[in-house]
């Protein structure tokens, strides 16, 4: 088997773990909450004014809530084989329709913030680099640090206050026209810029002190040319290896800037399903992230041995 | 100097991609769609999930409605009568009224539409004694089990909206809305957004907006920006700590209204602690109501003197001493019901430390903080409590189990418009989830079942004065604050009225200020 092929039954194999590890530990954290689960489905379902211990009598006979745990889960897990993810306490719609829709605006999101980051993080590292010690260097480092130091609730809030209250530019929230997408992706690029252009930055200092680097320009290449042909191929590789530890980044914000700015995806809906303990939703939303997760990271690997042919034969 | 050329063309790039991406400038009036923003998310379709979204945005209507006050007006039903003996409601339906999908409103799809809202769980007609519901010569008659007055408000409650025939499945589940309402649905998305658009079978004056849409979002930090941008024209529960910035903005018109619900402690009256009537007012007299409405709510008239804010102009009673701050009488109060003060500056009693848990929930933003005001305060006459925030459903859990100690809660006395429907539920002989615990009191019962009954306008007056006093005397629930109602419309908007019962958002009576 070449190197792509094992890269890509290493990720299938791993998303199978995911699978049922990430349905078992949301079935068993959602189980360990203390409090009844069927008052929170009925809070959820029926609003706090409505929520009593009817209504919670009602919600545990309907979803059969008094079966045991080891029952529930093993019925869950045999659905999941079955690829039915079973149907939202609260809404009473099936997860996987409401998963189609959510996996949209996230993935779509998600995208967006990785595209904005991609122009914006990288090309400043490069900057930086060819200006190493200098003053914009050590700008870029202090920007990058206080920008992945502050929460991104922070920096989403800050912009929505600026962009959207103060100068009126931008919709504060919503998803119902182009430009609401300029926020949300703003808030997630930015934390994940400042990530890479600081590692596009040490990639490329390194990739400019190389051996093949000092090769070329005694071969008596242009300094640009060296920089454009050998530096940045160099760079590259370690750069987009890093997008995967990005990822891990990018779900936590994915979660955090969707309930800020009213976006209708995967990590609102976790957060509520969370809340409401809405366990099957809970353990598709996890499982639809996770196995996001593991895709984007296969699709990083192939994107490395794209970029360094030496990954493709070991 | 070919670096530099580089660099520049990066900088020029980086700042390209930078400002392409931020600075596409927003359109400020893209269409004239009424946009409107709430934390309230769509759950389902069910009515008793989210009917409450389809009835203020007059989607779907319940038979009758109710004013400002609570009085009962029509709804689909355009008048009603009850027999002699109170038994037997007839109503009359609208002639002409018509449902979203063309076929016309009749008392059969009327009768059919309330008895599975009857049926539902978390429905509001479930509560009441109702018979029978069914279609007699055109009119829906509805027979209680005893004279029920009270029943007009349970049928104003938003899950007895009136759907048509076409929106129910084989198994009597809502699939879509199709309602009656001036609006119709054109798309409804879980959990948040709901579009809507006017309904030109609608045979009642033509509202002037056309089109609106609904957004749900849970931050208000978010809905406050919204309505500075000019992105959302009506914003509904504004947090308290950003009306004055609002209200500072030209752009935008504030209202701040009070509504029918009251923020108050939930005691559990069996406890070692308050069982004793002189304890739960010491309680109630270490709490500085004034303080936390001023520096919480920043409304410093909501710190409630009674259970009933003014607004509730029937249930308020003018002449009862104000709930009032006194911890000097508190802690008096404690040492004669036998608690001294412990080492540690805790209150105890037979070697029993002063020591509760207060449940509540951050739904509302503002009950952790006046949790923890609360706690300080308590703290300041010797009694330690300790905060859980919570899921909403732990407090009606922790009545059920008998685990509860204390909660926070906020409670609607709108649930239907008549506060009689939410009282009969939370102070009955065995409590409720929402209010007393362990406490019943044979008068306040037999009270209430007079007022379920009596239809004398004097008569339930003085009923409404007397159950308003025992509730004051015997504290089963502490009342801390009044509840204000905090909206944002746009300038562009006229015509904006604030339903105090939260039962429309009387989209029908705006227009587009020119």
């Amino acid at each position: 088997m070449g190197g792509i092929g094992r890269a890509v039954a290493a990720r299938a194999l791993q998303a199978i773990l995911v699978a049922v590890l990430v349905g078992a530990l949301c079935f068993a954290m959602a189980e360990a909450l203390p409090g009844d689960q069927a008052f929170r489905i009925a809070a959820a379902r029926y609003g706090e004014d409505m929520v009593s211990g009817i209504a919670a009598d009602a919600v545990r006979a309907e979803l059969g809530l008094d079966r045991p745990a080891w029952m529930r889960l093993a019925g869950w897990l045999g659905d999941v084989a079955r690829l039915d993810l079973g149907v939202s306490l609260v809404s009473g719609e099936t997860v996987f329709d409401e998963l189609v829709h959510q996996l949209g605006a996230t993935i779509g999101l998600s995208v967006a913030a990785l595209a904005l980051s991609a122009v914006l993080g990288p090309p400043l590292g490069v900057l930086f680099a060819l200006r190493a010690g200098k003053f914009v260097d050590t700008a870029g480092m202090a920007a990058a640090a206080a920008l992945r130091a502050i929460p991104t609730f922070v920096v989403g809030v800050a912009l929505m206050l600026v962009l959207a209250s103060w100068l009126a530019i931008l919709p504060a929230a919503g998803y119902d026209r182009p430009q609401s997408w300029l926020l949300p992706t703003a808030t997630l690029a930015l934390g994940l810029a400042a990530a890479s252009s600081r590692v596009a930055r040490d990639a490329m200092v390194a990739a400019l002190r190389s051996g093949h680097v000092a090769f070329a320009r005694t071969k008596g290449l242009g300094e640009a040319d060296v920089v454009r042909r050998h530096a940045l191929r160099g760079a590259a590789a370690p750069v987009t290896a890093y997008l995967g530890v990005q990822l891990v980044y990018l779900v936590e914000g994915v979660v955090v800037v969707e309930s800020l700015f009213a976006w209708p995806g995967i990590g609102h809906a976790l957060v509520h399903a969370v809340i409401a303990r809405d366990i099957p939703m809970l353990q598709g939303t996890a499982l639809t992230m996770g196995l996001l997760f593991v895709a984007l990271n296969a699709a990083v690997d192939l994107a490395c041995m794209a970029i360094d042919p030496r990954a493709r034969s070991t | 100097m070919q670096i530099a050329k580089l660099t520049r063309r990066l900088i020029a790039g980086a700042t390209v991609a930078a400002t392409a991406a931020l600075a596409v400038p927003a359109v400020a009036d893209d269409s004239r769609t009424l946009r409107i923003v709430s934390p309230w998310e769509v759950t389902g379709l069910d009515p008793a999930r989210s009917g409450y979204l389809f009835a203020r945005l007059q989607v779907a209507e319940t038979l009758v409605t109710a004013d400002d006050g609570g009085r009962p007006v029509p709804g689909l039903a355009e008048s009603w009568a009850v027999s002699s003996d109170g038994l037997v409601w007839t109503f009359k339906l609208r002639p002409q009224a018509a449902f979203h999908d063309g076929t016309p409103v009749s008392a059969d799809s009327v009768a059919q539409s309330l008895r599975r809202a009857r049926a539902t769980t978390g429905g509001m007609l479930a509560n009441a004694p109702v018979a029978e519901i069914a279609a007699t010569d055109g009119a829906v008659t509805i027979r209680t089990e005893r004279p029920f007055v009270p029943l007009l408000a349970f049928l104003a409650h938003s899950s007895a909206i009136v759907l048509a025939p076409a929106a129910y499945d084989g198994a009597g589940a809502v699939t879509r809305i199709v309602g009656s309402g001036p609006y119709r649905a054109t798309a409804i998305e879980p959990p948040l957004k709901i579009e809507i658009e006017r309904f030109d079978g609608w045979k009642g004056p033509r509202p002037a907006i056309a089109r609106a849409s609904y957004l749900a979002v849970s931050r208000g930090e978010t809905r406050t920006a919204m309505a500075e941008s000019g992105q959302a024209d009506l914003v509904y529960v504004l947090p308290p700590e950003s009306v004055e910035r609002l209200r500072r903005n030209a752009r935008i018109g504030v209202t701040v209204m009070p509504i029918p619900r009251t923020r108050m402690l939930k005691l559990n009256a069996a406890r070692p602690f308050f069982d004793d009537l002189r304890v739960r007012q010491a309680v109630s007299m270490a709490i500085d109501r004034e303080g936390i409405a001023t520096a919480i709510l920043r409304s410093p008239t909501s710190a409630a003197t009674q259970m009933f804010p003014p607004s509730l102009a029937e249930w308020h009673v003018p002449g009862l001493p104000p709930l009032a701050h006194d911890p000097a009488r508190a802690r008096a109060l404690l040492a004669v019901a036998g608690w001294s003060p412990g080492p540690d500056g805790v209150l105890a009693k037979d070697g029993r430390p002063f020591r509760v848990t207060l449940r509540t929930f951050s739904d509302r933003p503002e009950q952790p903080p006046m949790a923890a005001a609360i706690q300080a305060q308590l703290r300041d006459v010797g009694i330690d409590m300790r905060i859980a925030i919570m899921n909403s459903g732990e407090i009606p859990a922790g009545h059920r189990d008998g685990t509860l100690e204390l909660a926070l809660l906020a409670r609607n006395f709108s649930l239907v418009p008549d506060p009689l429907g939410t009282l009969l539920q939370d102070y009955g002989p065995q409590g409720g989830d929402w209010g007393a615990m362990n406490w019943s009191n044979a008068e306040l019962t037999r009270t209430l079942e007079a007022l379920g009954s009596a239809s004398d306008p004097v008569e339930r007056a003085r009923l409404r004065a007397v159950a308003g006093r025992i509730l004051h005397a015997e504290l089963p629930v502490i009342p801390i604050a009044w509840f204000d109602y905090g909206v944002a419309a746009s300038r562009r908007l006229a015509g904006v009225s604030i339903d105090p019962l939260e039962l429309s958002y009387r989209l029908g009576a705006m227009r587009w200020a020119e």
